[in-house]
Formats: structure tokens, sequence, C-alpha cells
């Protein structure tokens, strides 16, 4: 049973692997899809922008909260505008806009071609001589893949101001104060490595997602089954690769 | 194979899982014929078709369509053989998101490229040839079953493919639609000598159309042979299949 299981799991990642791979090459290969692209990056981009604002506006309100509580036991609150700004350019930002985008972005990939799989659109698309990989996997992908890092600099942005405005109200703080300690440590490389995992793990969820609608089978029931794994699997494949990315930032 | 011989079929075996579709089964099909595959829902008529532009590949034996062992290609060596082969879906399978005018121009532009003009002049032929002119503004969901399956048939055709391969092409449809595919079927046929393989229980269909049957069971082709001999002289289990129907798309 458990040899079964990550003969399974070693066989998804193989395949999440090549398709990952596939799907780079015929990226950079022309023609491309512009339309295509267009619709699936306001799709997947603008589309996105309610979810992950108010994801990042809530959480630089609660760490400023949570920050300012635990610092004044060390006389310290006059850090909060540091503690929001590196903990959300470093790692909240980055990781809570890819996991929300990954639950809606990811499983409505999976969704839609899952949908087209099990009704025979994509065997259609092979049918006349087209590849689905360059017509449905890559304006996904590359649209995931410049939308993530520009949601994450504007959630960036809002969880900032979250916390600015707990700062001011509850901490009373003036909002320069709490500015200029925000940006005081701050570096390029700060947002650098928090936006460089953020194109990882684009491509990690468009991949999930196109993989598991590809792979697809049966009807309703087959599309639903696959649309919670890509749920799944892109949590987990963020969360576990945030580890392996962070140290590997840290190390450089 | 003879260079009249356009689809082979050599001892090809198929598997899903546990479940063995094909096991062994091997036929020919000569060039402007139209075989009608019948057999029992389950049998593997589906995944046999699908095997013919290399949409499936067997797990053993060969398949060759116009002359290329498709069950060896590479999926992107394939493309020019699909091209000529056209696969007309039991549901369809338009593009939910496209309108019928891109459904149909897809093929003509993905290949043909065409200007315009050009391609508005094309589609609009098709459309009138399946009898649906006009509809080209209408998204598949605004359409009836039986349209959706017209709209199909004139993207399929899009291309003047050699050979069209219909899954069940007049399943669920009223009597009337029915027999205006089964025209379109025989008018390719006889006009323009394309080769035909149809799928299907429609029996009135497989009179008024069909040059040879052949009939799968148990993963084999048991029977091939005219309709005339499948109702007559075919295995009982052929005969079956033509007792009691009334009708016909003639």
């Amino acid at each position: 049973m458990l040899r079964l299981t990550v003969e399974h799991a070693l066989e998804r990642l193989g395949a999440t692997v090549r398709l990952a791979g596939r799907a780079g090459i015929e990226a950079v290969r022309p023609p491309w899809e512009f339309r295509e692209f267009v619709v699936q990056f306001e799709r997947i981009g603008v589309g996105s922008l309610n979810l992950t604002n108010i994801t990042a506006l809530f959480t630089g309100m609660v760490l400023a909260l949570q920050t300012a509580y635990t610092l004044s036991a060390f006389g310290a609150k006059l850090y909060i505008g540091e503690v929001v700004a590196m903990s959300l350019v470093r790692e909240l930002g980055p990781v809570l806009t890819a996991l929300m985008v990954g639950g809606r972005v990811g499983a409505g990939i999976t969704a839609e071609i899952g949908t087209m799989t099990v009704t025979e659109q994509v065997d259609a698309l092979r049918s006349m001589a087209a590849d689905p990989v360059r017509k449905l996997v890559v304006p996904r992908l590359v649209a995931t893949v410049v939308a993530l890092p520009l949601l994450t600099i504007l959630a960036d942005g809002m969880g900032i101001l979250g916390g600015l405005v707990i700062a001011v109200v509850e901490e009373g703080a003036s909002a320069s104060f709490y500015l200029s300690h925000a940006f005081n440590l701050m570096r390029f490389g700060d947002l650098a490595s928090g936006l460089g995992k953020t194109i990882f793990f684009a491509y990690l969820i468009a991949t999930i997602g196109c993989l598991n609608g590809l792979s697809a089978r049966g009807g309703a029931d087959g599309v639903g089954r696959a649309t919670t794994n890509t749920v799944y699997a892109s949590a987990i494949g963020v969360l576990v690769s945030d580890f392996f990315l962070t140290k590997l930032f840290l190390s450089l | 194979m003879s260079t009249d011989t356009v689809v082979r079929f050599e001892a090809v075996s198929k598997a899903f899982g546990p479940k063995r579709v094909l096991a062994g089964a091997s036929f020919e099909v000569r060039r402007g014929e139209m075989v009608a595959i019948l057999g029992a829902s389950g049998s593997g008529k589906s995944v046999t078709l699908k095997h013919v532009p290399g949409l499936i590949r067997p797990d053993g034996g060969t398949v060759e369509t116009l002359g290329h062992r498709v069950s060896e290609m590479e999926e992107r060596a394939l493309y020019p053989i699909r091209m000529r082969v056209a696969y007309l879906f039991q549901g369809g399978a338009l593009f939910d998101s496209m309108t019928v005018f891109d459904n149909v121009a897809f093929p003509l532009r993905e290949h043909r490229h065409p200007d315009d003009a050009e391609l508005e002049g094309q589609v609009e032929r098709l459309l009138e040839l399946v009898g649906l002119p006009g509809t080209g503004s209408l998204y598949p969901a605004e359409l009836s079953g039986g349209m959706r399956k017209r709209v199909a048939l004139a993207r399929a055709l899009a291309l003047e493919p050699e050979i069209v391969l219909y899954d069940e092409p007049t399943t669920g449809l009223d009597p009337v639609t029915g027999r205006t595919i089964a025209a379109l079927m025989r008018d390719l046929h006889e006009r323009l000598g394309v080769t035909s393989l149809v799928v299907t229980h429609d029996i009135p269909l497989v009179r008024a159309v069909a040059t040879r049957v052949l009939f799968l069971s148990g993963g084999l082709f048991v029977f091939s042979g005219t309709v005339e001999d499948a109702e007559t002289t075919a295995p009982e289990e052929v005969r079956a299949f033509f007792v009691e129907t009334g009708g016909g798309h003639a």
C-alpha cells in the first residue's frame, strides 16, 4: 500500500516535471498565442486581485497586532514597521498570495481543462493536429508566471498598508514613523528573493493545474477529484518548496 | 499493405487497467469504402476508431493509416496524417469557449492561414453544407445536440480529409436530423470518394450508407462482410443486431 502510494507520488512528480519542461520549451517557441495569453492573464491576474489584496491587507493588520503585543514585552514596539514589512516582503506576501492563487487559479485551470478532457475537446484538438500543450498549457503557464509576481508586489503593499492602519489607529504611531521603519531595513534583495519564489510557485501551480486537468478521467466526478487534487498538491507544493527556496536564497 | 489499403490493424491489443478492450484485432479498410463498425456497448468500437489517427497507442500489434505506422510514431510526426483524417466525436467535442465560427475556422486558421475574407467564405460554405448557414455567432451551449453534431461535422470537413471517422454520428438525434447526416455522409462518400469508418448502433444508418460491416466482439473482429451478408449468413450475434429494426435513412 505504502509502496503503491510512493510509486504513484513519484509518477505524478515525474509527469509534472515532464510537462513543466515541455511547456517551458513550447513557451519560447513562436508562434505565440497572444490573444489567449491576454484572456488568461485577465482571468488569472486581474480576477485574483480582490482575493489576494484582501488576504494581504488583513494579514498585515493581524501581523501588526501580534507584533505589537509580542514586542511590547521587550519595550520594542517601535519596530513594528520593520517586522511587518520584512515578514510580508520576504515570506508572507509571496506564500499567501501563491496559496490563494493556487486555490483559485489552479482549481479553475484544472476544472476547465478537465472538462475539456472528459468531453473529448482535448482529443479534438489533437485530432486536428494541434498541440494541447501549446494551445492550453502555455498560455495559462505564462499568464500565471507573469501575474503572480505582480499580484505579490500589490499584496506586499496592501499588507504594509494594513500594518500602517494598526500602527496608527491602535498603537498611536505616526504614519511617517511607521513607514520610515518599514523601509528602513529593506533591501532590494529582500524583495527579489520574495518575487523569485513567486516565479517558481507560479510555474508549479499552473503545471499542476494543467496536468491534473489533462489527466482527468470519467465525468463530473473525475473533474471534481482532479480539481481537489490540484488545490491539495499546489498548497503542499508551495509550502514545501518555500522551505527549500528560502534556504537557497538565504545562502546566496 | 496494398496501395489501396488506407487503414490496417494487425493483431492490435489494448487494455485499460485490468479491462482488455482489444485482443489481437485485425482488419483492413480500402480507399473509398464506407465501413460500419458494429458491436455491443463497451466492446471497444470507439477505442478502435481512436487508434486510426494515433489518438491512442496500442499495447501490442500495429496500426497503419495512409501508409504510415501510426502506432510507432511520435505525436508531432502524426500531425500531417491527422490533417488528412477527420474525426467526428460522439458529443461533437466543440470548443465551449469559442463561437461556431471560431470552431469551424479552427483547423483552417491552424493549418491553412487564409485571410479574413477567405476564411469567412470557407466557414460559411462549410456551415451551409451541414444545413446551418448564419449560425457562426452562436456558442455551442446555445445549440441543440443535432446542431452541435452538424457543426462538428463542418469542422471535421474543413481540411478536406481523405478519411472521416464517425463516432456515433446519429445517436441522440431526431430522425430528420439523422437522415440529414446520413445523406451528407453518403454524399461525401459517393461524390468525393472519402473513405469512412462509422461506429454506430443505428442499423437504418448502416443499411443506408455502409458498403461493408465489421463486427467487434471479445476484442476481435469476428465478422467482415456486406450488409446483406451481415443480415443473412453472419453468426447469430451479428444477425441479432439487424432483427426488427424499422425505419430508415434512405
